[in-house]
């Protein structure tokens, strides 16, 4: 009972860790959910360009997944999440949200229907009690099964590419879909999904095929330009699409110390996953009443003036009343813009005239500048390539 | 004779605390204290050679850091070390560990429900959320309900505006929070029995009261509202022990111009026409003083030190009603080495921190019926700490101090006064608990200094031995405490205050009593209060 020793490795390593490591040249780490995780391998700016020009290796593995199981689990997830998972076609993925009986939002995450009685649920934070009382009543099993699983996810123009050099056939994968592959001893199963809005792919095993399944990947994408990247590249490839990240772009009702921080599917824009019609889901009356009241906040993504990164910045109306707030925010190599995803009381959006504070710091003292804010549609980049199916050469 | 502008009763904290704050505005202080050193229950004795130990209380979270800052403390020899969380040791010879760290104790917690360890966020969220609201009342006189003085209604309408800025659901469970009991409360987040009595550990400190007792959920919150460096619900330790705290006051009141006389207990508060001027010494010099400030808790100065007839005998009825009935004991012990905890990990933190030995909140409650029947507990439950694993002052290097607060112990056994055999049995029964969980401990023993009610109300002045100079349950706080009417640290006699932890906003090592009662004094005295800071802002 006394063999853990926390102190000695505050940090979980992933099963990948000995690949990591060795690849991490910068010894860059973050704490991601308990896990050493990479922040940048070697080069922010090579690591993003791999996202977008050829192949990103991720270590997928800190992600929190549960497992849910029975014949009551589509009636269940329909319960629990916003969006309809009877619909969910076995094989199929899609992204969802779920909610706290006051509509307001606990996290975002990818649910996997793996079989008729059978989903992943993927998520950021830790939710089991909420995730085992919300199954009162359903002929279900919820098990937490972040450290059995292990993932790698793999985006870019030659992603597709470099698994069929690895043996893997997914030509005809379409986008949230999945295919089930032997590996070793073992099963490699691959989902089109990701986080970068590019083509891509994540690879699902088991723990003790970790290492195999790296050194494969690798190897197959020796040619194509393959290299791993860390967290830095991977934000700015998810700012480039406008994906959320919880606690990032909103905190989470179950953690929201005060009360007036939580926010609503409608207040992050997120309302068009709820299916109205499904029956009662956790959170439904009160965002029937949201949705006939009006919500007090929006999210939206924007466009800013200048060359300058707007993290953290204060939005105001006018130049002079607060309107909102930054949650993320890059200069995209990309798009060569300012870009930058913003919680903005919604009585502000519809006036316009929004306009952020930066702050430069430049050898020691503050560039102090008011920029032009434009909200514009998400995603701020979508290439043709993340749908096309079969993929393009590269 | 010398007449003063200010005499204090006590060189106890909030009585140094006032005085601080009195001498900087200006005021001629003189602080009398019947024992020959200072400190009240935030002393530090040797009591053995080369030993230095934390006699009462022994770790500090409560103590405001404004405080600190408006008089300076920490100029004056104050530190605060933070410490690295503990252990709950199970009778199955396994341990729930605690640590600094969100995941190091999120992957402790699932070692015994995995469960309970994602539970952790929404039950921080609630306790937190109940801490953001206490907060700030803690450095506020409180309002006077039945009185209808405009700043009495403004007072109320501020702590009005508290309550109804919160949504109706959070108002709901505040109110369900401050009555209900810790075992109530914790079984709506959890189920693994460690992770619940470690969670109960504060909530039954200095109560005369079990986990299954409502009102134990508000006291968890009065030792979690804390903090250190804003890190709120963490405690630490004083450097050279929790004398630290009373000594950097009294250098700081001498700095101030104040005075401290030792060995000058007080027999009798003079009282003419109403009003009092000053003391009489148990030697039976008289001390004359505009104004007098007790430290001594509620019962002590009106039933011990003030003549009956001059009180309004409503007064003195609820001032006998006040409890203080003594729940606790301490052993202070010196120790010839480390102890070795065999359920702990070789090299694992968790002994720098708190330790404890009861892995139930049944078992704590058991330990608790044997106070009800009049007796200490056979199977105590025990809040250790071995500061000297992180404090090199205390000891010489290689030797320890292990301060054990113990619960439960009743002001009397089955009705009689303490004898010198109960306590070494109280002592017996506290050293074996321990040498279960480390044997050869008792081997390790160099000295025990024994505390028990008895010598709590002996030394310290704490009637019937509670640690907070009044039990901290609802009928007894913000404007009931000490009694109704007499919240504002004044008394029915004119020039005669309270300012120990009998008032709001109560025990612990906090201050906040002393502060606002020197800020009343200030009111009636027609003098700015400059030199006081309002609480941080809660953000
Ligand atoms: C065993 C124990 C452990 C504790 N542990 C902690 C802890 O770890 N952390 C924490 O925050 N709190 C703890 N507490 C509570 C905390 O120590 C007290 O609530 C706080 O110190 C009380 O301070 P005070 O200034 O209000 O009163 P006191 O410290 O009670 O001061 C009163 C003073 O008045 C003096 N006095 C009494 N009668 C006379 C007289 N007739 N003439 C002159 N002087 C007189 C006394 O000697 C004493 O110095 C503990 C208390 C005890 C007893």
């Amino acid at each position: 009972m006394n063999v853990l020793t926390h102190y000695e490795t505050p940090l979980l390593q992933s099963p990948f860790h000995a690949r990591t490591a060795a690849a991490n040249k910068m010894h860059s780490w973050g704490n991601w959910g308990g896990y050493a995780s990479v922040l940048t391998y070697e080069d922010l700016a090579m690591e993003h360009a791999a996202i977008r020009n050829t192949a990103s290796v991720y270590d997928l593995c800190p992600m929190v997944k549960y497992r849910i199981t029975g014949p009551d689990a589509a009636a269940y997830l329909n319960r629990l999440t916003v969006r309809n998972a009877a619909k969910l076609s076995v094989g199929s993925v899609h992204y969802t949200v779920w909610c706290d009986d006051a509509g307001k939002l606990e996290d975002d995450g990818t649910l996997f229907r793996l079989g008729a009685h059978d989903y992943r649920l993927c998520c950021q934070e830790r939710h089991l009690p909420w995730l085992l009382d919300s199954a009162f009543g359903f002929d279900v099993a919820v098990r937490e099964e972040t450290e059995e699983v292990a993932a790698l996810s793999l985006q870019g123009p030659t992603s597709a590419a470099a698994l069929s050099a690895a043996g893997f056939d997914v030509t005809a994968l379409k986008p949230f879909r999945m295919a089930d592959f032997p590996f070793g001893r073992g099963r490699l199963m691959i989902s089109r999904t990701g986080f970068t809005g590019d083509l891509g792919y994540e690879l699902w095993t088991t723990p003790d095929l970790a290492l195999n399944l790296w050194d494969h990947i690798f190897a197959a994408g020796e040619l194509l330009g393959i290299r791993p990247i860390g967290s830095d590249a991977l934000n700015l490839a998810r700012l480039e699409t406008g994906f959320v990240i919880t606690n990032y772009d909103f905190t989470p009702a179950q953690q929201a110390v005060r009360e007036d921080r939580a926010r609503s599917p409608f207040e992050m824009g997120l309302d068009w996953l709820i299916d109205w019609d499904k029956g009662q889901f956790t959170g439904r009356q009160a965002l029937l009443a949201e949705k006939a009241k009006g919500s007090k906040w929006a999210f939206v993504g924007v466009e800013i003036d200048g060359n300058i990164s707007a993290e953290g910045a204060v939005l105001y109306h006018d130049r002079k009343t607060e309107a909102g707030v930054v949650t993320g925010a890059c200069w995209s190599p990309t798009l060569k813009k300012s870009i930058a995803l913003a919680q903005v009381e919604r009585r502000f959006l519809a006036k316009g005239n929004l306009w952020a504070e930066i702050y430069a710091l430049r050898e020691l003292h503050y560039a102090k500048l008011m920029q032009r804010v434009r909200v514009v549609d998400r995603p701020f980049f979508a290439p043709d390539r993340r749908r096309a199916t079969p993929p393009g050469r590269f | 004779m010398t007449a003063w502008d200010i005499l204090v009763i006590g060189a106890g904290h909030n009585g140094l605390v006032a005085a601080c704050y009195l001498a900087k505005a200006g005021l001629k202080v003189c602080v009398v204290e019947k024992n020959d050193w200072i400190g009240g229950a935030a002393v530090s004795r040797e009591l053995y050679p080369g030993f230095t130990y934390s006699n009462c209380s022994y770790v500090n979270s409560l103590f405001r850091p404004e405080i600190m800052r408006d008089l300076d403390l920490p100029k004056h020899g104050l530190q605060i070390l933070p410490y690295e969380g503990g252990a709950l040791m199970t009778e199955d010879g396994g341990y729930l560990g605690m640590f600094r760290d969100h995941d190091a104790n999120r992957r402790e917690i699932a070692r015994h429900s995995k469960r309970d360890a994602e539970a952790y966020d929404r039950y921080a969220r609630d306790v937190l959320r109940h801490c953001r609201f206490i907060r700030p009342m803690l450095m506020r006189t409180p309002p006077d309900p039945a009185s209808f003085r405009p700043r009495d209604l403004a007072e109320l309408a501020w702590l009005g505006k508290q309550m109804f800025g919160l949504s109706e659901l959070a108002m709901m469970d505040m109110i369900r929070f401050w009555t209900m009991s810790i075992a109530d409360y914790l079984d709506e987040y959890f189920e693994n029995p460690a992770v619940k009595a470690y969670q109960a550990v504060g909530s039954i400190i200095g109560t005369a009261l079990g986990p299954m007792s409502p009102g134990t959920a508000y006291v968890l919150l009065h030792h979690a509202m804390g903090d250190v460096d804003g890190n709120v619900g963490a405690w630490g330790y004083s450097r050279g022990g929790m004398g630290g705290v009373t000594k950097a006051l009294t250098a700081s009141l001498r700095a101030a111009g104040g005075e401290v006389i030792t060995g000058a207990g007080v027999d009798r508060v003079l009282v003419k026409n109403g009003r009092s001027h000053g003391v009489v010494l148990a030697n039976g010099d008289e001390v004359i003083a505009r104004r007098v400030v007790s430290n001594m808790d509620v019962r002590r100065t009106f039933l011990k030190h003030v003549e009956e007839t001059e009180l309004p005998p409503e007064f003195v009825k609820r001032v006998k009603g006040f409890k203080t009935r003594g729940s606790s004991g301490k052993l202070n012990i010196a120790l010839d080495g480390v102890p070795n905890f065999p359920a702990l990990p070789k090299g694992a933190p968790n002994i720098k921190g708190d330790l404890h030995f009861t892995g139930t909140i049944e078992k704590m409650e058991r330990a608790y019926d044997d106070w009800k029947s009049g007796h200490f507990s056979a199977d105590p439950f025990q809040d250790c700490m071995i500061p000297t694993m992180i404090d090199p002052t205390m000891t010489p290097p290689g030797k320890h101090f292990m301060s054990c607060f113990v619960q439960y112990a009743p002001p009397k056994i089955e009705g009689r006064d303490w004898t010198d055999a109960d306590r070494d049995a109280f002592r017996d029964a506290c050293l074996n608990q321990i040498e279960a969980y480390a044997p050869g401990f008792k081997n390790l023993v160099l000295h025990v200094e024994v505390r028990t009610p008895r010598e709590l109300e002996a030394e310290v002045g704490l009637t019937e031995g509670n640690i907070f100079q009044g039990e901290l349950t609802f009928d007894q706080l913000l404007f009931n405490r000490p009694v109704p009417g007499y919240a504002q640290y004044r008394t029915p006699i004119r020039d005669l205050y309270l300012c120990g932890s009998s008032t709001h906003p109560g025990g612990g090592v906090m201050g906040a009593p002393g502060r606002n009662a020197a800020a009343e004094i200030l009111r009636d005295m027609k003098l700015p209060a400059k030199d006081l800071s309002d609480a941080y802002p809660v953000l």
